[in-house]
């Protein structure tokens, strides 16, 4: 037995040191694995920003007082919004947005001061609602930022009328997700969720797309004939596939993660360790799932396909730009088979909230049985004969 | 001990499924290597040989009957095989983005060959090969029949008992053949190493000591070469014509012609009474004004024998 475990382990070596030697070899590879995540970072990062700031704005100020004015500085100030043109009404607004010059709208009431004094004063923003992005992003700081006028001037005024008043003026709580923002982004910054959203998700890429060519591409070379007829057990090869591969990945993580943190200023709260720990445990689950790719199909081809449907899904349904919450079941157990979904939470948990293992165990524990599965599954399914 | 059967076959049978149905490649063969031998499995393209060869070795799933290599069974014991045999693939299947010493090196270690071993058995090998001074070439760089030679010492660094070559010298300059059997026939001599080949090629059927024919799928005949080349019928006739279509049809339908086979531009006859016949074939020729150089006996070589091995095989399915 003992005897049979150090035979093993000198095969494991002696294919470790194959396959590193092909993946240093093979130079265009490994520096194209390396630069693009970094450059589809600086895509993403950039791309998710500009559609969240910086919104061209028409303003119809019916009221042109102190109160408008300071509530359209307040919106300008924020970043979220720029005024782009001043117009008469509602309807010079919507006929902006229809022709595209604009892609927000504020309306503001004629008597807006007294209104405010009054503690009913009301702004009509419209959001060009054929954007997603837009609309998620415009609303939200457009309620923010009216509600942190509004508590200001209601603030301003129960220090006139006293203690005794304060009770009985209607504030409104603002609305959940709203206050989820503030907490852990307290500027509204997207950069500070997207950069290690895509930081995850560009990892999930490199990392599939690392093995799910490997053990097919060995068919069509026709090498994996001299690969079989010697003594190497299925889980040897596999494992051997997976660990230069890990270096490969964790570099890339390494590269990602500080360009996140020293470019874009993303602030890490989390434990450095426990963050490199689930990486690693994340980047071994789909290099594994790569893997049980590779095993399954016959050509680089069918691979490379698979490995692109599967980062189509990873972006829609991980939780990466949609919430999974809302998802019908079917399409969140699809979602769920994609280990990016654990690994956003676990990246967003660690990274963004700096909270620990206490409330993340049950993702961590799912991704290394997965990671166990996909790596005894592509064993499982590879083909020990040629036909 | 000298009569061990090392390969053994009964009733073997490989069917594979295509859209089309069902393609039996290999339709119950039955042969036996002793130890020491070199066999060579022999046959025209699509005969079924390198399928033969991938089923005994276990690479492929096969249908009916039995398969052993030093008594494991082909599907059962495929890591006590894999560990005990040296194969060498017909296409070329080492990694080719390692260099020769890294290939013999992983290869030595993958079959558990202890450092002391690999020392002084790598170099022995590669010198065996050719091959010491292109140690750090990429094996892709090598030419064709280098990197026949390397995948030869790569098959051989675990010391087998059994070496088995699916088509080695396809596509390999003449050269480089000789040179590869030369080696194939060292193994023989000092290691004794049982070599089971399969080859296109009739005229490396020379160098096995036993032969098997193989024709769609069946075994036609097992013997050693001179044996084989004994089983044609008659005596050999071979001439060049000068008018050739019609002196083939004519001499085809003549008594006591056996069987015309072309050779080129020459055409060889086998007939029964070789003085007799020579003698009419020689007139009816000239009856017809055809003109004749190089008339003479030749004895059969195993392509004749082999040829007409098979026509007789075609004839009697069709009779049937």
């Amino acid at each position: 037995m003992g005897d049979n475990i150090s035979k093993s382990l000198k095969r494991i070596g002696a294919l470790v040191r194959k396959e590193s030697t092909q993946v240093i070899r093979d130079r265009r590879t490994l520096v194209l694995t390396l630069v693009t995540p970094i450059m589809m970072l600086f895509l993403f990062a950039y791309a998710v920003t500009l559609t969240v700031d910086h919104l061209p704005m028409a303003v119809a100020d019916m009221s042109m007082d102190t109160r408008s004015q300071a509530f359209i500085d307040a919106l300008t100030v924020s970043g979220f919004f720029d005024v782009a043109m001043h117009v008469q009404n509602e309807t010079e607004v919507i006929q902006a947005i229809d022709e595209g010059k604009v892609r927000v709208g504020v309306v503001i009431p004629p008597d807006f001061a007294a209104q405010v004094e009054r503690g009913e004063a009301q702004a009509l923003i419209i959001i060009d609602g054929s954007d997603s992005f837009t609309v998620q992003s415009g609303y939200s700081a457009a309620i923010a930022i009216a509600q942190s006028q509004s508590i200001e001037l209601l603030m301003e005024k129960a220090a006139r009328l006293g203690a005794a008043g304060l009770g009985t003026l209607p504030v409104e709580s603002p609305p959940i997700e709203t206050a989820t923002r503030v907490l852990y982004n307290p500027n509204m910054d997207g950069m500070v969720f997207a950069v290690p959203a895509i930081a995850a998700m560009l990892l999930q890429f490199v990392a599939i797309n690392l093995t799910a060519m490997s053990v097919v591409r060995e068919y069509e070379w026709g090498t994996i004939e001299q690969l079989l007829i010697t003594p190497i057990r299925p889980i040897e090869l596999m494992i051997a596939k997976i660990v230069p591969n890990i270096v490969v990945t964790v570099v890339d993580t390494a590269l990602i993660v500080l360009t996140g943190i020293y470019w874009f200023g993303v602030p890490f709260r989390g434990d450095p360790w426990l963050f490199i720990w689930l990486s690693l445990l994340f980047v071994v689950s789909g290099l594994g799932l790569g893997l049980l790719i590779s095993t399954i199909t016959r050509s680089q081809n069918e691979a490379q396909q698979i490995a692109f449907v599967l980062l189509l899904l990873a972006v829609l349904l991980t939780g990466f730009i949609y919430p999974m919450e809302p998802m019908p079941a079917g399409v969140r157990f699809v979602g769920n088979l994609i280990p990016l979904t654990y690994f956003n939470r676990i990246v967003r948990g660690v990274f963004t909230k700096g909270i620990g293992l206490t409330f993340l165990w049950q993702d961590v524990v799912v991704l290394a049985i997965y990671g166990l599965v996909v790596i005894v599954g592509a064993a499982m399914m590879f083909r020990k004969r040629l036909d | 001990m000298d009569r061990e059967v090392t390969i053994e076959t009964r009733g073997l049978v490989k069917q594979f499924k295509t859209r089309s149905g069902q393609v039996t490649a290999v339709n119950g063969i039955r042969f036996k290597v002793m130890r020491g031998e070199t066999f060579g499995l022999i046959g025209p393209d699509g005969a079924g040989k390198p399928t033969t060869i991938r089923v005994i070795l276990g690479l492929l799933r096969r249908t009916a009957g039995e398969s052993t290599i030093l008594g494991y069974d082909s599907m059962r014991d495929t890591y006590a095989i894999r560990e005990r045999v040296g194969y060498i693939a017909q296409q070329f299947a080492l990694p080719p983005d390692l260099t020769v010493m890294e290939n013999m090196r992983f290869f030595a270690d993958v079959h558990g060959v202890s450092a002391e071993d690999q020392a002084r058995r790598i170099p022995e090998l590669l010198e065996f090969a050719g091959l010491s001074e292109f140690t750090t070439r990429l094996a892709r760089r090598l030419s064709g029949g280098m990197k026949k030679k390397l995948a030869l010492a790569c098959s051989l660094v675990h010391e087998p008992q059994v070496l088995v070559l699916d088509e080695p010298t396809l596509g390999v300059d003449p050269v480089s053949r000789r040179e590869f059997w030369n080696l194939l026939g060292h193994l023989r001599a000092e290691k004794k190493v049982t070599i089971f080949v399969c080859t296109p090629y009739m005229d490396e059927a020379e160098r096995c000591n036993w032969i098997g024919l193989m024709y769609a799928g069946e075994l036609i005949a097992t013997a050693p070469p001179a044996e084989i080349k004994r089983m044609v019928p008659g005596r050999l006739l071979e001439f060049t014509p000068s008018d050739f279509v019609p002196a083939w049809r004519m001499v085809e339908e003549m008594p006591g012609v056996l069987e015309v086979q072309t050779h080129g531009a020459m055409l060889h006859v086998f007939v029964d009474d070789l003085e007799r016949r020579r003698a009419e074939i020689e007139n009816a020729l000239l009856r017809k004004g055809i003109t004749y150089q190089g008339m003479r006996e030749i004895t059969p070589r195993m392509e004749e024998a082999f040829i007409s091995l098979i026509r007789r095989r075609r004839q009697k399915e069709s009779s049937n």
